[in-house]
């Protein structure tokens, strides 16, 4: 499509002053990251790496990052089975009640988190008699992530012909050895895409957590919460932020990486 | 790949079926209130390694807020408790998080400690397995927040009144009288804050005792349907003049650093905080008194780490840690013998800690509840109506 | 000889192959084996939960004792139907939840028609990734870091002073501003993901017939890609529905779900029946979406 220069220019401004509008606060944070002083006014009275090294020892900050890593890989494990699962069925099955299932796996996303958070609570402590810890809030995280890996999966299941496994089936291939030779690498990169994009969910969760978190347990987002309250704290957080930002940009390329080798984001478009 | 319609609408049947069974034996089931009421231990065993808190800001600290304020290190050595704390940072907060019988004790305030105790949650306590309960100030034994048909719930703390504060460089004059947030809370209209909780609503009754006595209001926590709809309205004007509401004491301190607040009710910590990082701050207790709280350690009735807890408020009301922690957190202790050992040798004297006329003068948080306590019998307001007049107020 | 002998004796059928025979032509049964995990999960797992929810908001709170009586009432429901406050409420939400999903669309599309149709392929490598990193930045770090830039000496107001203008402070704009920025990269996704799959042939097409640019956005791709709009929506409206962190940190005011917060401690069946609004709010506005085509590509 060609774009007149003034086109351009004004598509090329809006999107810097989104971009902009996306990043300022983030350099805020980085720039409060070295900040001496305990209280975050503006201007920052210096500059400092102290937080950066109470930051690393800190052990409850190791601690809940490792915790939330660990709930974020199984979470993320569920959701990825049991997405795959539904939308292999509803994208190569036809049956009652289809349509329902992108309807019911949204669900849990699409409500607010406090009522997902107070629902899932009450059913836990009042019904069930289960204690709250790590197992409940990778409960409630699979519940909102399956949606994640359902979207991504379907879309690339509906591009994909079935006429390759049925090819696979004509030459002797069991079920299985279909779904592992020829689905499955199909997919790759969209089960990349979706448990990325679900990792990332759980990892950053803190209503849904918060009502379903055992006394002791700490994911991140949770000790950021409870270090808001402390004023000593509040700068070793913001640091704890950046460092995350940081590291995250390595699995979000991989991420971009793997859905674009495969084709999932569609035609290529070098546009003029 | 041919669907069958009718067998595929069957097994949709039964999936709701088996939904609906389980969510009506859910329901039935329901949420069993009474908990574990089994009375208090007769002796203490060995301590368990952990002992799980629910406690106010500022008292369990163990120098990660400032490295000389620490009285929670020597316990964990000397017992081997280790102490993990979750801060509430309301009353009612407090009590949903001991509702779920996760935690082992908790420092409840009046309007806390009786909900606690009717619902099951705290068990009584054996107050001869606690030696330092002995030197607690006689006044603050055997309350009616938390001493129930002669039943000890728990061990004092200490208690103190909420304060006023103000920033010295916005505000005129020293203000002495609540009617700055309250009557004349236009002169500084956008940067009054107030306590974000209902229980403040108290504090507006308290300030109409002495203004429109006419109301007849004896108790700020016993309000009838018109001494109650007199507060809400003097809420309601406030309101317009309300900057923000604080409801963690770090967002006080954040909105007085950053200019966002000038005046309003306070603890002294946030001001001792506030000073310590340089901020011009200054408190007082009004003239018409001040509500406050007289806060309780007590035990949950699921408790899993029942000897470490019982080991806790031994500690916490010692001399040495109960002069520290009163002198944090700006509170009147509970132990006598605490007087002689705060820091500062006034303490006690500055926060009245054995002047009973003083704290006749303070209302401590209590739950508000039907029986008004006199003649006028079962009209007044419970709790769950104050949670929605603050709703109100709120807008 | 040997092919021949191969050819006659059937191959020998592995526990796999048997299993996988069980399904052959059985497309109800693959179905069920295929959904009994995750329908399982969600239907008896969570919308039991949801289940639940909905009959605590029928019980009510004993008159003298102050706790959950499990019996029928209707009373809940009209207590926020009834009083203006909770209807104000509710209504300023859901207000708030619609502006801050317009406002990430504008923001959003000639980021993401920028990102899908004009940059070259390294620039849209980084673009996505730079859209995406701030989804890792921790939510309630973001809404402390604009707690701080709206305060009364924060960097907006220090920003705007020399023009003589003051921010807005804390208040519904300020709840606006934020919600809208953290939610602004569920909404480019979405989009992006949408112009991506619109093929050049159908632009190139349009400016062939004599439509200029403007023309060829609100009649051709506008429409197309109205669908993944509105899936974005899905989400920049129901975040916004349900949160009651941010605006408790940007403002004073009341939104649904800081009225269920401070409710599900002493009176949880008026926190229940009050969670029940933004359900409904969403199951219509799934509907709607649904009917939008939303679900057809996400």
């Amino acid at each position: 499509m060609r774009l007149s220069r003034r086109s351009k220019l004004l598509l090329r401004v809006g999107s810097s002053l989104t971009l902009a509008f996306i990043y300022v606060p983030l350099m805020i944070i980085m720039v409060y990251a070295f900040n001496p002083s305990r209280t975050l006014t503006w201007p920052p009275s210096g500059l400092t790496l102290d937080w950066f090294g109470k930051a690393l020892d800190n052990p409850g900050a190791r601690d809940a990052f490792f915790t939330s890593v660990q709930v974020g890989l199984v979470a993320t494990a569920i959701a990825l089975l049991l997405g795959t699962l539904a939308s292999l069925a509803v994208s190569r099955h036809r049956f009652f009640g289809r349509e329902t299932i992108s309807f019911l796996v949204i669900l849990p996303i699409a409500l607010p988190g406090i009522v997902t958070g107070v629902a899932l609570n009450t059913t836990f402590t009042q019904v069930l008699g289960v204690d709250l810890s790590l197992f409940t809030i990778v409960v409630g995280h699979a519940t909102f992530c399956i949606v994640v890996v359902y979207n991504n999966v379907i879309a690339r299941l509906r591009r994909l012909s079935t006429s390759f496994e049925e090819a696979a089936a004509d030459l002797g291939a069991g079920p299985w050895q279909t779904f592992r030779m020829v689905t499955l690498p199909n997919m790759r990169g969209a089960l990349v895409a979706g448990a990325l994009l679900a990792f990332g969910l759980s990892f950053d969760e803190i209503i849904v957590t918060t009502f379903t978190a055992g006394a002791g347990d700490q994911t991140l987002p949770i000790w950021i919460f409870t270090n808001f309250s402390r004023p000593n704290q509040l700068p070793i957080v913001n640091v704890v932020a950046v460092l995350v930002i940081l590291i995250s940009v390595i699995p979000v390329y991989l991420a971009y990486r793997l859905t674009r080798d495969e084709g999932t984001t569609g035609p290529a478009t070098t546009a003029a | 790949m041919r669907a069958d319609p009718r067998s595929a609408r069957w097994a949709w049947l039964v999936v709701a079926g088996l939904s609906a069974f389980v969510a009506a034996f859910a329901v039935g089931c329901g949420s069993d209130d009474s908990g574990d009421t089994s009375g208090a231990p007769t002796e203490l065993g060995a301590a368990e390694g952990e002992v799980n808190l629910v406690a106010w800001a500022g008292y369990v600290e163990d120098g990660s807020t400032d490295p000389k304020v620490d009285w929670v290190t020597d316990f964990e050595k000397e017992t081997g408790c280790q102490v993990n704390v979750k801060i509430g940072n309301t009353s009612d907060e407090m009590v949903q998080l001991m509702r779920t019988g996760q935690y082992d004790a908790v420092s409840a305030s009046g309007d806390a400690t009786l909900r606690l105790i009717d619902g099951g949650d705290v068990a009584p306590v054996n107050t001869d397995l606690i030696p330092n309960y002995a030197d607690v100030f006689d006044s603050l034994k055997d309350q009616p927040f938390n001493t129930v048909d002669g039943v000890n719930y728990g061990v004092p703390h200490g208690r103190g009144a909420n304060l006023l504060m103000w920033n010295p460089d916005k505000v005129s004059g020293d203000p002495d009288s609540w009617d700055v947030v309250f009557d004349k809370s236009s002169d500084y209209s956008g940067s009054v804050t107030a306590y974000d909780n209902p229980i403040y609503i108290a504090d507006a009754a308290l300030y109409l005792m002495e203004h429109q006595p006419d109301l007849g209001i004896t108790n700020p926590y016993e309000l009838d349907q018109e001494q109650f709809d007199a507060a809400i309205a003097l809420l309601k004007e406030q309101r317009k003049n309300i900057g923000e509401y604080w409801s963690d004491y770090t967002k006080e301190i954040s909105a007085f650093a950053n200019g966002d607040s000038t005046v309003g009710t306070t603890w002294q910590v946030i001001a001792n905080l506030l000073e310590a990082d340089g901020e011009k701050v200054k408190t007082t207790l009004p003239v018409e008194g001040s509500t406050g709280w007289s806060d309780t350690w007590m035990v949950s009735s699921e408790a899993k780490n029942p000897n470490c807890a019982y080991m806790w408020m031994d500690h916490i009301i010692s001399p040495d840690a109960n002069a520290q922690v009163a002198e944090w957190f700006g509170e009147a202790p509970a132990n006598e013998k605490s007087c002689a050992l705060t820091a500062d040798a006034n303490h006690c004297d500055i926060y009245h800690a054995a002047d009973e006329d003083y704290f006749d003068q303070v209302f401590y948080w209590t739950t508000p509840v039907a029986d008004c306590g006199d003649d006028r019998g079962d009209v007044c307001k419970t709790y769950d109506e104050w949670v929605q007049g603050w709703t109100e107020v709120k807008g | 000889m040997e092919a021949a002998d191969a050819l006659s004796s059937a191959p020998r059928r592995s526990a796999g192959r048997r299993l996988a025979d069980l399904f052959h032509g059985r497309p109800r049964l693959q179905v069920s084996a295929l959904l009994a995990g995750p329908v399982g999960w969600l239907v008896i797992g969570y919308i039991g939960s949801l289940v639940v929810l909905l009959a605590a908001s029928f019980w009510t709170l004993g008159e003298l004792s102050g706790e959950v009586e499990q019996t029928f009432t209707l009373d809940n429901y009209e207590q926020i139907v009834t009083e203006p406050v909770y209807r104000s409420i509710a209504a300023r939400t859901v207000l708030i939840a619609a502006l801050v999903t317009v406002t990430d669309a504008l923001l959003a599309l000639p980021l993401a028609f920028y990102m899908a149709k004009v940059a070259g392929p390294r620039a849209k490598g980084m673009l996505v990734v730079a859209v995406l990193m701030p989804l890792w930045s921790a939510y309630l770090v973001k809404v402390y870091a604009w707690r701080t830039i709206l305060s009364e000496e924060g960097a907006l107001n220090w920003a705007l002073a020399p023009f003589g203008l003051d921010g807005p402070g804390y208040g519904n704009v300020a709840v606006w501003i934020v919600m809208s920025y953290i939610w602004l990269p569920y909404m480019v996704i979405p989009i992006y993901a949408g112009l991506e799959r619109l093929p050049d042939s159908l632009l190139s097409a349009s400016e062939d017939l004599g439509a200029h640019p403007g023309i060829t956005f609100r009649r051709v791709i506008l429409p197309l890609i109205f669908p993944a709009i509105v899936a974005g929506s899905i989400f920049t409206f129901s975040l916004t529905l349900g949160d009651y962190i941010a605006p408790q940190l940007v403002s004073s005011t009341q939104f649904i779900g800081t009225v269920v917060f401070a409710n599900i401690a002493n009176n949880l069946p008026l926190a229940a029946a009050f969670a029940t609004v933004p359900i409904m709010v969403m199951v219509v506005y799934l509907l709607l979406a649904r009917r939008l085509g939303a679900f057809e590509h996400v």
